[in-house]
């Protein structure tokens, strides 16, 4: 099959991939680019292990067609640090032993961030309405919600402009 | 989360440096930023897919496999066959000598569930794979099929897995079944003022990690195998793998210990043997993940569980005679149900102390896919119906439930059913306080036993036992036998095990009597017990140790009507009527 | 229609590791040139915390700080043979192999440090925060950093240490069941709160409280992870999932999440844990292992609570919305059961 290339921001990035028409962006993030960040967990949208943000919006790397990203940006866990300081999430998560297996992580912190960066406020019922499509097997939730509102916490300080 | 260091205080020193301390853990930093090396987080060149061809029948004979087409499609590089696999046949606890080789990597002349691997295809992309497994040509000649447990332990039903024609994993190459015998259960129902009986069932259960069971395999330098691998044993997915591609130990490097959840799903090595076997055929290396519908529909679930339980309860509420029969599907192959049901043995009757005890727990093959471990492996159906059960004895017997738990739990010294004493017992605290949380209202007598005194004793003895014959081997006649012997009482036959050497312990075990002699079996029957110890005229501080219901001797036949139970004091040193 | 209340418990014990044991794991343990300490094994973190259960247990041993032990899992290469994660075997098999190889290089280390003060061996103490020392006698002491670089430069001694734990595997009476299957065991005791719809016949769980013994905690937070998350699958596992709804049925497989059922972040309840300790003698410090045990209270628990709310048994495990239907029906409506005790 002709590979075609695509172009995109990856975590503040230009990168480029060959990709086939058909490929999804998890796909070409994790085989094409090495950013193994985003999980696949099904492939059919029902798990949220894959979630990203292209141009600010939570979306499902694995139902998004890799050649409909030309030109955006995309955030994935990867780029979520800023260089050696963690996000207010993931020092959040770290608190809370919100991971056990870690392998929903990556999604629940983006899913998360989604969150913060439109609702700086949110309340309980938020974060859940927030992470309901992201699955996790090991936590039971709770400590994630405990992690994302404790986070959320602490973002005036540190966020507000 | 609260403690209570209150309780056992005694037997700790809660000086430690580390050890207690809720410090984080070490992987959590790779956990929030991504980089956690999930098997299937590395890259490399030239990386092959492969993707199997699966059975849509749940018993089938395999006439004919054409792959022509497959081969030729686009992007194939190598498509496995059955004949391909170099030991094809295997059982996961061959490892441990624990059953008989009875599964196949890629069936050959037969399926036994719907799913079964078949054909395996390797191509440059998932995509090119997917498409020419979509040309295997596989003509089938569908069997009739079993998916019933009991069904399936019929005579005449249809042979799942020709390795045991009888449908049932083979215990001892004698029985059809683990049995448990402690005591003499029929002569317990016979004294009982309330008999309970009832049958539960737990459906098959999905492990669900969010990681999906998979593998990388790739050729390494030193002509050896690298293999990125979310087994849950490592060395037991290499020993799997070298047994299944024929390959020493030391020429596989496997690579693994951050999973992204397992719970028991992946201790089968579904995928690494395929993956190893690819790597070699190709040169490459080889991917074989399960996509998420594989993985529900073929990944191996918790088997389903059917159990029996029975249980002869004194009118003062003590359990005197439990009996359960359980079958543990094992859907078409073995994997691991055949050590559940000796783990379930070893369970039962749960963390009660009752005096007569017997279990039947069999293995049985259905037309489903194998199951396999799952948290709370052989424990936690049973657990579910017997505490079910357990609440359903407090109600025929008019019993609080938890005063009818603290009144029939084990404590230290007491002789469990698999005739071993019990130790470092907790049950009745554990008990006592969730109680007290709920505010739930529990008597004073109640709230003063204690694990730690009230055993032993009576209680710590092993009684005469009933021996049979029942389940023999393809010896259907021997199904629901008499009894053909008695194990005297105090007998033990399995020698201790040799403790492991712990420092400061110089301890040396008392090994095991010798085997002992039976004695020809004499039908049981209910005769009286000696009385009850006294009651004490007024209660001192430290209650009277609960009381054994003594074994009477089998002695002569008693009147049918006649009721042992009210002569047993109540772990309470009351008697209720 | 209305809804119901109802409340059940249960009570179990959970036997640690492999049944008639077996189930060998081994440990290695090396330092580098400065006294910090590698952990070598071929154990597996499949969540459950296996690398930090170690890392603290071979730092409490070792009486280093445990920022100063790092352990390296799982490579066939370097790791030495471990039977497994499953059946709840990792902290007490592992975690024992783990202590005997810690004290061997302990021993080393001890003994260089005796060369360095020039004292007896056996006077020696660890303070846990990298200092040895004379029993008693604090300021006669030496780093653990400078010994070991005594220890590797000037003595020509490897602070190492190897590990193995074994319970030899036995056998099982074909007749009487006769074993010796484990050696060390752990409790619960969980009480439930559920609220039954009798028009939908829908269970939500309201709140749980239980209290588990589980020998000596290694690690608090990850004991509250797994009886946390447990619990949630114990939830799940009552009421929500099988592949096989009608089993023994063996149509309707879930292909997906959706389809698959377990309860969301919406669906979770309110849980209190509380903890008793009493430690194990053969486990490592005392230590069991609560990874498997923290589901299996919980199913039986709904259960009875849903009994005790509207009368109706369900017996078939998951209790789905149309078994509780039927029952009432069978049942000729809501039978409540009594209350029992006060609010969780
Ligand atoms: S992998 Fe994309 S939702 Fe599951
Ligand atoms: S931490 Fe394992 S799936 Fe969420």
């Amino acid at each position: 099959m002709a590979k075609v290339p695509v172009q995109f921001r990856l975590n503040g990035s230009d990168r480029a991939a060959f990709a086939d028409p058909a490929d999804n962006l998890l796909t070409v993030l994790r085989r094409g680019l090495n950013d193994f960040g985003p999980k696949y967990g099904c492939g059919q949208g029902t798990c949220g292990t894959c979630s990203v943000l292209i141009d600010g919006e939570l979306r499902l790397a694995c139902l998004t067609l890799a050649a409909s990203c030309e030109g955006a940006s995309i955030e994935t866990v990867s780029g979520m640090a800023d260089g050696p300081s963690l996000h207010p999430l993931q020092n959040a998560f770290m608190e809370h032993f919100a991971a056990q297996c870690g392998f929903c992580t990556p999604g629940m912190l983006t899913a998360a961030k989604a969150l913060l960066d439109r609702n700086p406020n949110p309340g309980r019922e938020d974060v859940i309405d927030a992470i309901a499509g992201n699955i996790c097997r090991c936590t039971g939730y709770e400590p994630i919600i405990q992690a994302i509102l404790a986070a959320a916490r602490t973002l005036p300080a540190q966020r507000r402009s | 989360m609260e403690f209570r260091k209150d309780l056992f205080q005694n037997e700790r020193d809660d000086n430690l440096n580390v050890v207690g301390k809720g410090v984080q853990r070490q992987d959590m930093p790779g956990h929030v930023t991504g980089r956690s090396p999930f098997f299937d987080d590395h890259a490399f060149e030239g990386l092959l897919h492969l993707k199997v061809v699966r059975s849509p029948h749940h018993h089938a004979r395999i006439r004919r496999i054409d792959i022509s087409a497959a081969e030729r499609a686009p992007g194939v590089k190598r498509i496995l066959r059955g004949a391909d696999v170099p030991v094809n046949k295997n059982t996961l606890l061959s490892l441990i000598n624990f059953g008989k080789d009875d599964e196949p990597s890629l069936a050959v002349d037969k399926v036994r569930y719907k799913g079964e691997p078949i054909v395996a295809i390797i191509a440059e992309s998932e995509a090119q794979a997917l498409a020419a497994r979509a040309l295997v040509r596989v003509e089938y000649e569908p069997l009739p099929a079993v998916f019933d447990v009991e069904e399936a332990l019929k005579p005449g039903a249809p042979v799942v897995n020709d390795t045991y024609p009888g449908n049932c994993f083979e215990y001892h190459e004698k029985y059809d079944h683990q049995k448990l015998r402690f005591g003499d259960v029929e002569r317990g129902f016979a004294m009982a003022d309330h008999i309970v009986e009832d049958r539960y069932q737990m459906s098959p259960i999905e492990h669900a990690p969010t990681e999906t069971n998979g593998s990388i395999a790739a050729p390494e330098q030193n002509d050896r195998f690298v293999v990125h691998s979310c087994a849950q044993g490592l060395f037991f997915s290499l020993g799997t793998a070298a047994k299944i591609v024929n390959l020493d130990s030391n020429r596989l490097h496997f690579i693994g210990g951050t999973v992204g959840g397992g719970f028991g799903g992946k201790v089968d090595s579904l995928t690494e043997p395929l993956a190893v076997l690819g790597a070699m055929m190709t040169g490459r290396p080889v991917r074989y993940v399960l996509d998420r519908e594989e993985e529900m529909l073929h990944g191996g679930p918790r088997g389903a569980e059917r159990i029996y339980i029975k249980d002869g309860i004194a009118r003062d509420g003590r359990i005197l005679a439990r009996h359960i029969r359980s079958y543990f599907d094992a859907g078409a192959y073995t994997r691991l149900s055949s050590y559940a049901a000796i783990k379930c043995t070893a369970h039962l009757p749960g963390p009660y102390t009752i005096p007569n005890v017997t279990s039947d727990i069999y293995v049985a093959y259905t037309n489903r896919c194998p199951s396999t471990a799952m948290r709370g492996f052989g424990i936690t159906a049973v657990d579910f119906a017997l505490e079910v059960h357990m609440d359903k004895g407090a109600e025929a017997c008019g019993l609080d439930p938890v005063e009818f738990r603290i009144l029939n739990a084990y404590r230290d010294g007491d002789m469990k059913a698999h005739r071993r004493v019990a130790k470092n017992t907790a049950l009745i605290e554990c008990v006592q306080v969730a109680a007290e949380k709920a505010r739930w209202p529990l008597s004073e007598e109640a709230q003063r036993q204690s694990s730690l005194t009230g055993g032993g004793g009576a209680r710590a003895e092993i009684p005469a036992t009933p021996i049979d014959e029942n389940g023999r081997i393809n010896r259907p006649e021997t199904r629901g036998g008499r009894p053909t012997q008695t194990l005297p009482a105090g007998t033990m036959r399995v020698p201790m095990t040799k403790q492991p050497i712990m420092e400061g312990s110089t301890e040396n075990r008392p090994s095991a009597p010798s085997v002992p002699q039976y004695e020809p079996y004499r039908p049981a029957t209910a005769a009286p017990p000696p009385p009850p110890p006294p009651v004490p005229a007024s209660r001192s501080a430290a209650p009277p140790p609960p009381a054994a219901p003594p074994v009477p001797p089998p002695a002569g036949p008693a009147p049918a009507s006649q009721h042992g139970a009210h002569r047993f004091s109540s772990v309470f040193g009351t008697r209720r009527r | 229609m209305a809804r119901f209340r109802g409340r059940g418990m249960a009570s179990v014990n959970y036997p640690i590791g492999m049944n008639l044991g077996g189930d060998p794991s081994q440990a290695l343990i090396h330092s580098n040139p400065d006294g910090k300490f590698t952990v070598a094994l071929s154990a597996i973190d499949l969540g459950q915390g296996m690398k930090q259960v170690t890392r603290q247990v071979a730092a409490e041993t070792l009486g280093v700080p445990v920022e100063d032990v790092y352990v390296d899992t799982a490579d066939s290469d370097t790791g030495p043979h471990d039977m497994g994660s499953f059946a709840s075997r990792g902290t007490h098999r592992m975690g024992n192999a783990v202590i005997a190889a810690a004290r061997e290089a302990r021993g080393v280390l001890l003994e260089a440090a005796a060369e360095e003060l020039e004292v007896n061996a056996a006077d020696l103490v660890t303070d846990g925060k990298g200092n040895i020392h004379v029993k008693g006698a604090p300021s006669r002491a030496i780093t653990v950093r400078a010994t070991a670089q005594a220890a590797q430069f000037k003595q020509g001694k490897t602070i190492a240490g190897r590990g193995i734990f074994l319970i030899p595997l036995s056998s099982v009476d074909p007749e009487t069941g006769e074993m010796n299957p484990n050696t060390a065991f752990a409790h619960a005791c969980l009480v439930a709160d559920v609220e039954v719809d009798d028009e939908t016949g829908e269970v939500a769980v309201l709140g749980m409280s239980s209290a588990y013994e589980l020998g000596r905690v290694i690690n608090p937070k990850m004991v509250e992870q797994q009886l946390v998350g447990g619990a949630w699958m114990g939830i799940s596992h009552a009421l929500y999932e099988t592949p096989e709804p009608y089993y023994p049925n063996p149509d309707h497989g879930p292909r997906d999440f959706n389809e698959y059922l377990m309860p969301g972040p919406g669906d979770i309840a309110p849980y209190s844990i509380t903890i008793l300790e009493r430690p194990a003698p053969d486990g490592p410090f005392g230590g069991k292992g609560p990874g498997e045990m923290c589901a299996n209270p919980v199913l039986p628990a709904i259960a009875n609570a849903v009994y005790n709310a509207i009368g109706v048994r369900v017996n078939d495990l998951p209790i789905t919305p149309e078994k509780i239907l039927r029952g009432l029906r069978a049942n000729g409506g809501v039978k409540p059961q009594p209350r029992r005790g006060g609010a969780l």
